[in-house]
């Protein structure tokens, strides 16, 4: 067995039982990187190997009382990493070296874990298959020709490709959550405000948050106890208690009120097996005891043309200090997606355009946000599928706009309400990854993990 | 119709033909599909513009050494510096 298919719960336990070492780990790790990276795309950096190796070797030292120590983690390449080189996919940035270390790198690097490298990702965060990275492409390890899924398409393979044994993300519009369905992986995308952002390249800075994926849900919730918590250094974090949720796995989940959004079953562009598999996965909670029932969110038709005014806009302020002055360089060097969405933005909100674009955008996510706190006053969490597709062919988008509309919808509007949300694998169709997907009340992840935890088992996937 | 030379240079992108045209057109059908913003009804609604409901977060106004930069790291990845400034492009026209 490969050692990188441990989890890191089954890891830790090994090596505080002197049956494994950090050293054992690191290894397997640099070598799956020297077969798969290269060919995959995955890593823009790799930190040195002499580097790795002795903080190995330091972690083996110790008794491992540290809650991840030894344990080899890939970051997103939007995560300040002090001394190694940060890019966010970039070109504008293939050669900025940060000076310090983003909140979550800190508190990671506390926990004891090991910074394998740097994963590659649509550059700035834009996109949602991997495609749009500054370096090429990423390539889905379950099929070479297939997206990732993005905008942590470097993130979520690197964990299937046995790297790391977990990794960190973004989630702005389903850069967390998509790549962990198209990859077969436990993504979970965080209430807004739950974890900091300060060291992470901005995106968008009301909807930005900072997710991590993992083989399992157990693996999930283990290293959601340490990156979230209030940050003084980020003042859009809410200080509300970190639980223990690890300790809300294996519940029974009898009584517990799932909803099934209408508006987003009712247009029909899910591809068949992806819907057989999801009513599948309905039918298993129902068996746990789950009480399923028809929920709404009427403005669902609003949340596109709402998300594509808002994000923009706060794309072309965040961008707007990339100057290549103090750091990085000059702005011809951003790529087509990056311009497209800084026009957007700059025009939304500049003079005469202000009050009926970006005002009229945030009164409607008013309205959007609204539908789901009604949501959560009927149910306790909803279900809905990740995508309306397997992961697709790289190079070719989808023709059909249906589809598309769909792809968004199934990710977008939980950014624009700020609800928390996880991506548990599902199924395979044709050996490729399908992911279902759970959405809660801000601030409840101990409900997603719970659900998680209980489909999980039962899934057809089950793994741990 | 949008001003993209004008908006262009409002974010400060330096966007040439045949991008400029292209880019023109792409806008143009984002903003059509956005128009249907105009359709909601929002006449008393309050705007969202952030989704936690904080307020005034604040913090004493002291300096934390362990937040400060050094002169040198603040100038480590400046591509042009001059005696421990940054240099910057001569901005009179």
């Amino acid at each position: 067995m490969d050692i990188t298919d441990l989890t890191i719960v089954k890891a830790l336990e090994l090596m505080r039982n002197k049956k494994l070492s950090s050293h054992d780990l690191v290894v397997a790790c640099l070598k799956n990187i020297k077969k798969y990276n290269e060919k995959y795309n995955v890593l823009i950096t790799v930190e040195g190997e002499e580097k790795l190796l002795k903080q190995a070797r330091v972690a083996d030292e110790t008794d491992y009382s540290l809650p991840l120590c030894g344990i080899p983690i890939v970051l997103k390449d939007m995560f300040s990493t002090k001394g190694l080189k940060t890019t966010a996919g970039s070109k504008v940035l293939d050669n900025y070296i940060p000076e310090y270390d983003a909140t979550v790198v800190k508190k990671l690097k506390e926990a004891g874990a090991i910074i394998i490298g740097k994963a590659n990702q649509d550059a700035w965060g834009h996109g949602s298959s991997g495609e749009n990275s500054d370096f090429g492409s990423t390539h889905n390890s379950y099929d070479f020709d297939r997206v990732p899924g993005g905008s942590s398409s470097g993130s979520a393979v690197a964990v299937a490709m046995g790297m790391c044994l977990a990794s960190t993300g973004t989630d702005t519009g389903s850069s967390v959550r998509l790549p962990a369905a198209f990859c077969n992986l436990v993504g979970i995308k965080p209430t807004y405000g739950r974890v900091s952002r300060y060291g992470i390249v901005a995106m968008a800075s009301s909807f930005d948050t900072i997710g991590h994926i993992t083989k399992t849900v157990e693996d999930n919730a283990y290293l959601y106890e340490i990156t979230a918590g209030v940050d003084p250094y980020d003042a859009t974090t809410v200080d509300v208690a970190v639980l223990k949720y690890t300790q809300f796995l294996n519940r029974n989940i009898k009584g517990l009120k799932i909803g099934i959004p209408k508006e987003y079953f009712e247009i029909d562009g899910i591809e068949t097996e992806v819907k057989n598999i999801t009513k599948e996965a309905i039918e298993k909670l129902k068996s746990l005891g789950a009480i399923i029932s028809s929920v709404s969110l009427p403005y669902t038709d609003y949340a596109m043309s709402c998300y594509y005014i808002l994000v923009p806009s706060e794309i072309s302020s965040n961008l707007a200090r990339y100057d290549g002055v103090r750091f990085g360089n000059d702005r011809s060097k951003f790529g087509d997606e990056a311009v497209r969405r800084m026009m957007i933005g700059t025009y939304a909100l500049s003079s005469g355009y202000y009050d009926a674009y970006y005002k009229t955008a945030q009164k409607v996510r008013s309205l959007i946000k609204k539908d789901f706190d009604n949501v959560f006053n009927e149910v306790d969490v909803m279900v809905i599928p990740s995508s309306p597709s397997v992961p697709f062919k790289i190079g070719e988008k989808s023709t059909d706009p249906v589809s598309m509309y769909l792809a968004d919808i199934f990710m977008c509007p939980v950014n624009i309400a700020g609800v928390p949300a996880i991506n548990v694998p599902c199924d395979f169709v044709s050996k490729l990854p399908v992911g279902l997907q759970f959405v809660g009340p801000q601030f409840k992840e101990e409900r997603l993990y719970s659900i998680a935890s209980a489909y999980e088992q039962i899934s057809t996937n089950h793994r741990s | 119709m949008i001003d993209v030379v004008k908006v262009s240079k409002l974010a400060k992108l330096s966007v040439k033909e045949p991008m400029l045209s292209a880019f023109k057109k792409q806008l143009e059908d984002i903003l059509e599909f956005v128009s249907k913003l105009q359709k909601a009804k929002t006449e008393n609604v309050m705007p969202t513009s952030q989704v936690t409901g904080l307020v005034n977060v604040v913090r004493e106004d002291e300096i934390d050494v362990s937040r400060m930069l050094t002169q040198e790291q603040a100038l480590s990845n400046a591509p042009d510096s001059y005696n421990g400034f940054f240099k910057v492009p001569f901005i009179w026209t």
